[in-house]
């Protein structure tokens, strides 16, 4: 049972996100990237697989600035084979390229189950697990928070609003977008990722040509509108609450 | 003239020099195979260690710790019921080798052919007239120390029953053996003198008061000397039995204690830890099984009297955590005992060290304040054992997911607040003039600020008022800005030694480009790893040196400094009455005490100091990573047990410390007691600002 | 080309989602623009009657018995015959576990542009536009949806639902599915959320608490808070996740809906899966140490102290308004 995690990067919320100077995206210079939380997610389902019988873990990532050290990161928690896309590669290339690039480099893997997160909070043009399955013609199921391989098939838990949980069948090969992996992604610690980056490799493919028809047009960045923002009350822990429970009585609570 | 008596009352045809020589040899000889049985685990099983440098510093530990006992002597009672117990044996010991050699060096001499022996064989023989005197009556007073010792030690065992201690077989066994074997002693000396009546017998008070009972009864010399006999073989029973038994019951310790002294730890200070182990390979060998620690933390757990001195000082314990740093330690000796076979062969599965033997969640409730470590009267070092099973968990990725978080944080930002590193010295924005970076111009102080220092919203005002003072005072200092990282002190002691080492070298690379004379920080953590772990960390040896010639400063020790040399002038004395909790990493871990306590007299403030104060302080509960965990359930608090314990001093109105952990703690623990009409948390900053 | 913006309905277990409603509302704008008209696009098995209060000229009812269960499988084959055949000007589908599955393949499948996160659309000039929100909702993005046809992925707060609900049920126009056995993704069970003892979907007050409650043992604090406020304690994500509260206190894109008359959100930075769950609360109030969060751009009163602080001085202050 061959499984393969897609990664991408995105924009560390940690930091203070700057839009550069065409006010089309956020300023290269100054953005920090991580790893998206929720293809963390998959990986760590991916590697849960592994530990219940599936054969290989394949990491799959655009080569951008930082993605190394995710990687043998990736392979410190037992993913088996690490593989950067080389090329022209900005961390913010539209869902839909990217999807392309993936699904030309991935149908050579072969793959059985193909994990992902299912959204990325800088996604704009939706997630890349639909339209990767679309490009391999396998079977997608997104908001996945359990999986379970028998005999030719995936039973997947899939969430729906309200609590509500749905145990589907998907016929494999399938793409899943993974909510949230059956346990939260495990610690490795560091010395471990250091013992890694000896032992194991990092292969690089080239990647195919990128397109740029289907991204977002004419788009323009701007910080979130200013003029609905709550009005603060200042003080400390008592003079907050005491100027809560005023608020309350006002609006009929209390 | 007074002589000692060579097996007086022992009939000469049962040869019983020869007799008892022998069986006292053979139960010695039964003791050290038995020991060796059980002391070769340590190095089958344990990893290697160096310990046998610095002979003559080693041998100063034993006698200090060992025989002297000042540890020990620290509690009154008890310290007074082991000496006694301990020292007269000492002199039993002292006694019987006396008169072995009394009896017999003559006849060595005689067999090597030495003339004065064969001729005069008198000369050898010391043990007569007054010298005979002054040993009978040193031997007495010892019988009567021992026997006041012991009826202390029953008293507190079997009746006191303190929660610290164990009462158990094993101590039931030994404190009758040694019981009977001095009373047996006292007996049969009692039985002679009661036959001789020497003119000297008040030379020998204990037995001649004794004796009077013999005399009281009107048995007939005869009828004495049998019971002589009779009891004098009682005696020579129960030595042999104590000796062969001495692995089983509580008195193993008399061998493995000084011992323990005597190979504790002399190359590095307490603040130190030891690198993770390695194979020859570089591969980490981590505290998985026994195997992982060093025979040395094998002895710990042998050498344990289970006195129950660190459990008493221990602050998770006393919050009702699953820790007991006893239990810890007694936990590895039972472990040995039960699996040091299959362990040194190294085949056959054994219950895991951690998990099985010791719970997780022992092993994360330390937060490694040392207090063990200071209490323990045979130096037990717990610390560095607690340290090497988390550096086990961490490899296996069992830790709660809020010091994962945490961890991950520091990882990535370089901070637990998971704040952007760019953030760092926001705190300084507002101060005029701007600070110094010491990253661009050359400073004197080069000031290392610390993460909560940093980026705690509760603790920033402190941080500026330092900064204040510190241009008050027309210090030439300045700040790494963004290149500072958390130092490490409690990523070290949560067992991420990988990380640590990241922190250290991001950290070492900003300090090597920066030009400095000294460092000071407000940080104890912070200090304790620049001062002991740094220096020692790097592999550049041009850093290295240069770290190891830096002093580095807490600014308690700066503030004495620039208040003594006039450079801080105050204004007002402040007449507060003033209570001063040490910082476990600044005190007990740095001998830091007095230069807090000079500042704070300079502001003109009283000191009222707490039961629990110098090296005793009682920790805040936050380090060793615990700021970072889940708290779990507590009975009570440490932070809260502490305000307690300030606030039941009269007219003591502020609670001062030296810590930025401390004062966010000690803050908390004031709202939550309920105290805040009754002690109001100041740092030492705050303090020396008011008075400027 | 056809003028026509479509609309993609959502609906579980015999119930319409709010944000198909809001998902009509924002149809209508563009419709307004195009000229065109607002068909709503509901694929079921025996569910004619929810079309009932479809704000759309027209419903385009595909029946079929493999519609009882959502499966991405049927909907993705049915929808790109229904967009080929139609060739709308827009497609609107939800941002959620349902259009999630369905328009990043059909974008693909198609070559149709594709834009996610949307809050809002207008137009302006000849040209449509779209407003949405991405990174945790700290930045706005604005941008074209050009023609001939785009598809536009929903989330809920640029509109109200009322806005989407007609008094009337629209004209229904039956379309047929294609060949739908054989699906590659069939449902097997449901499995219920917990029975819990609240429903926090029905409280008038929820104090609701996020990560910065930081551990199990605080969210006793919120309870005594709740408990004098006659209200009921619920959580965003982090908190469900770390098992501190049961996943029917979740309140957010996979757990509920709100609409309450106080929403206290505590801790809580303002994550969109979570700020779209609350879009209907008649008043929220923001307590976080982080003036960035965006949950103060929703928020009508905020405060920057600390919960852990805040919550046990609040409840007394509440106790004795209540002359407790």
């Amino acid at each position: 049972m061959n499984l393969v995690v897609p990664i991408k990067m995105v924009p560390d919320l940690v930091e203070e996100l700057v839009i550069d100077a065409s006010g089309a995206r956020l300023d290269p210079d100054t953005v920090r990237l991580k790893l998206n939380e929720l293809d963390e997610h998959a990986i760590e389902q991916a590697i849960l697989l592994k530990e219940k019988g599936a054969s290989q873990v394949v990491v799959v990532a655009p080569d951008i600035e930082g993605i190394d050290e995710v990687l043998f990161t990736a392979a410190a928690k037992g993913a088996d084979r690490l593989i950067k896309l080389t090329g022209r590669w900005s961390y913010d290339v539209s869902n839909r390229a990217l999807a392309r690039v993936l699904a030309n480099f991935i149908k050579t893997l072969r793959p059985e189950l193909i994990l992902t997160g299912v959204q990325a909070h800088n996604d704009l043009d939706g997630a890349v697990g639909p339209a990767l399955a679309e490009h391999l013609g396998m079977a997608y199921v997104g908001y996945v928070s359990g999986v379970l391989i028998t005999d030719g098939s995936a039973r997947v838990r899939k969430e729906f609003p309200g609590g509500l949980i749905a145990e589907m069948r998907v016929q494999l090969p399938a793409v899943l977008g993974i909510q949230a992996a059956e346990k939260p992604p495990r610690y490795v610690p560091i010395s471990k990722i250091r013992a890694t980056m000896k032992t194991a490799t990092i292969e690089t493919f080239p990647a195919a040509e990128l397109e740029t028809i289907g991204a977002p047009v004419n788009v323009r960045l701007s910080p979130p509108e200013t003029r609905e923002r709550a009005l603060m009350i200042e003080g400390d822990v008592n003079a907050v609450a005491a100027r809560l429970v005023e608020i309350f009585k006002e609006h009929g609570v209390l | 003239m007074p002589i000692r008596p060579e097996f007086w009352g022992i009939p000469h045809e049962w040869n019983p020099a020869l007799w008892s020589y022998s069986i006292m040899f053979l139960a010695a000889f039964v003791l050290l195979v038995r020991v060796y049985l059980h002391a070769r685990w340590w190095w089958q099983v344990g990893r290697p260690e160096r310990r046998w440098d610095q002979l003559p510093r080693r041998l100063g530990r034993l006698i200090r710790y060992a025989i002297v006992q000042t540890r020990v002597l620290e509690q009154r009672y008890p310290g007074v019921m082991h000496i006694a117990i301990a020292w007269s044996f000492f002199v039993f010991f002292i006694g019987t080798t006396l008169a072995a050699v009394n009896s017999h060096l003559f006849e060595v001499l005689q067999l090597l052919g030495n003339a004065t022996a064969r001729e005069h064989p008198e000369t050898f023989v010391f043990l007569k007239g007054e010298i005979y005197l002054v040993f009978k009556l040193f031997l007495d007073l010892a019988v009567v120390i021992f026997l006041i010792g012991a009826a202390l030690a029953g008293y507190r065992r079997f009746v006191q029953k303190p929660t610290r201690l164990t009462l158990d077989n094993r101590f039931v066994f030994t404190f009758v053996m040694l019981v009977v074997i001095v009373l047996g002693g006292l007996i049969v000396e009692s039985l002679r003198l009661a036959v001789e009546k020497p003119t000297w017998a008040w030379w020998a008070p204990a037995g001649w008061l004794v004796a009077q009972l013999w005399l009281v009864t009107g048995a007939s010399n005869e009828t004495l000397v049998t019971w002589h006999l009779g009891f004098w073989l009682v005696h020579l029973g129960t030595v042999v039995l104590t000796l062969v038994t001495l692995p089983v019951g509580t008195l193993l310790h008399v061998l493995t204690s000084p011992l323990n002294t005597f190979f504790s730890k002399l190359d590095r200070p307490m603040g130190q830890l030891a690198p993770m182990a390695q194979t020859r390979e570089g591969k980490p060998i981590y505290a998985s099984t026994l195997r992982g620690l060093t025979w040395k933390q094998l002895l710990d757990g042998d050498a344990c009297t289970e006195c129950g001195r660190c459990q008493d000082a221990c602050p998770a314990f006393a919050a009702g955590k699953p820790l007991s740093p006893k239990q810890v330690i007694v936990s590895i000796r039972e472990a040995l005992k039960r699996d040091g076979a299959v362990l040194a062969r190294g085949n056959g599965s054994t219950p895991l060290l951690v998990g099985e033997t010791i719970a997780d969640a022992v092993v994360w409730s330390c937060t490694t304040c040392g207090a063990c470590v200071r209490e323990c009267p045979v130096l037990i070092e717990h610390i560095d054992t607690l340290v090497d099973l988390r550096r086990y968990l961490v490899s296996e990725g069992r830790l709660d997911a809020q010091l994962q978080d945490a961890l991950a944080k520091l990882g990535r930002y370089g901070n637990s607040f998971g704040k952007s590193e760019r953030l760092r010295a926001q705190w300084a924005q507002t101060l005029q003039p701007k600070l110094k970076d010491a990253r661009k111009e050359p400073v004197e102080y080069l000031w290392f600020v610390g993460d909560y220092a940093s980026y705690s919203p509760s603790v920033v005002d402190l941080t500026r008022q330092t900064a204040q003072v510190f241009q008050r005072a027309g210090l030439d200092f300045g700040i790494l800005y963004d290149a500072e990282r958390n130092a490490g002190n409690d990523v070290r002691r949560v067992g991420e030694e990988g990380l640590f080492e990241v922190l250290v070298e991001k950290n070492v690379a900003a300090l090597s480009k920066a030009n400095f004379k000294t460092i000071v920080t407000t940080d104890p953590h912070t200090y304790n790893t620049l001062k002991n772990e740094y220096p020692r960390m790097t592999n550049e040896q041009t850093t290295n040196d240069k770290l190891q010639r830096t002093p580095v400063l807490h600014y308690a020790e700066l503030l004495d400094t620039l208040i003594t040399s006039g450079k801080l002038k105050f204004s007002k004395k402040l007449n507060y009455t003033v209570t001063y909790h040490d910082p476990c990493y600044l005190g007990r871990y740095n001998g830091v005490y007095d230069a807090p306590r000079r500042v704070i007299e300079a502001t003109g403030c009283k000191l009222v100091e707490m039961p629990r104060h110098r090296d005793r302080t009682f920790c805040c509960g936050a380090g060793g990573g615990r700021i970072w965990m889940e708290e779990g359930s507590v009975k009570e608090r440490p932070s809260e047990a502490r305000i307690r314990e300030a606030a039941a001093l009269e007219g003591v109105s502020v609670f001062v410390t030296a810590c930025p952990k401390d004062v966010t703690m000690f803050r908390d623990a004031v709202k939550t007691t309920g105290n805040e009409s009754r002690l109001v948390v100041r740092d030492l900053i705050e303090l020396v600002s008011e008075a400027l | 080309m056809n003028p026509d913006i479509f609309v993609v309905i959502e609906h579980l277990r015999g119930q319409v989602s709010d944000l198909s409603y809001v998902m009509l509302a924002a149809a209508r704008v563009l419709a307004n623009a195009t000229g065109g008209k607002v068909i709503a696009v509901l694929l079921g098995h025996d569910v004619e009657s929810l079309a009932r209060d479809l704000a759309a000229d027209r419903v385009l009812y595909i029946e079929h018995a493999a519609f009882a269960d959502f499966s991405s499988d049927a909907y993705q084959r049915t929808l790109e015959n229904v967009i080929k055949e139609h060739a709308p000007r827009a497609v609107l589908f939800g941002d959620t576990t349902i259009g999630g599955d369905v328009a990043a393949w059909l974008s693909t499948r198609l070559n149709l542009p594709l834009v996610s996160a949307c809050r809002t659309v207008y137009a302006a000039d000849s040209t449509l536009k779209f407003v949405s929100q991405i990174c945790g909702g700290k930045m706005m993005a604005e941008g074209e949806l050009p023609g001939p046809t785009t598809l536009v992925m929903m989330v809920p707060g640029g509109y109200k639902p009322e806005q989407g609900r007609a008094a009337q049920a629209p004209e229904l126009v039956r379309g047929t599915a294609p060949a739908l056995d054989d699906l590659r993704v069939t449902v097997n069970e449901y499995i219920e959320p917990a029975v819990g003892d609240v429903d926090i979907a029905k409280e008038a007050i929820l104090v609701s608490v996020g990560r910065g409650i930081q551990n199990q043992d605080n969210i006793e604090l919120a309870e005594e808070l709740a408990k004098v406020l006659g209200g009921v304690v619920s959580g965003s994500r982090p908190v469900i996740d770390q098992g501190w509260l049961p996943p029917t206190r979740l309140v957010g894109k996979s757990g509920k809906s709100v609409k309450p008359r106080l929403y206290l959100a505590l801790g809580i930075s303002g994550a969109p899966e979570h700020v779209e769950a609350i879009s209907n609360a008649e008043m929220i109030v923001a307590i976080n140490t982080d003036p960035a969060a965006p949950i103060f751009n929703l928020a009508k009163f905020g405060a920057q102290v600390d919960i852990l602080d805040l919550m046990p001085v609040l409840t007394e202050y509440v106790q004795q308004a209540r002359g407790g």
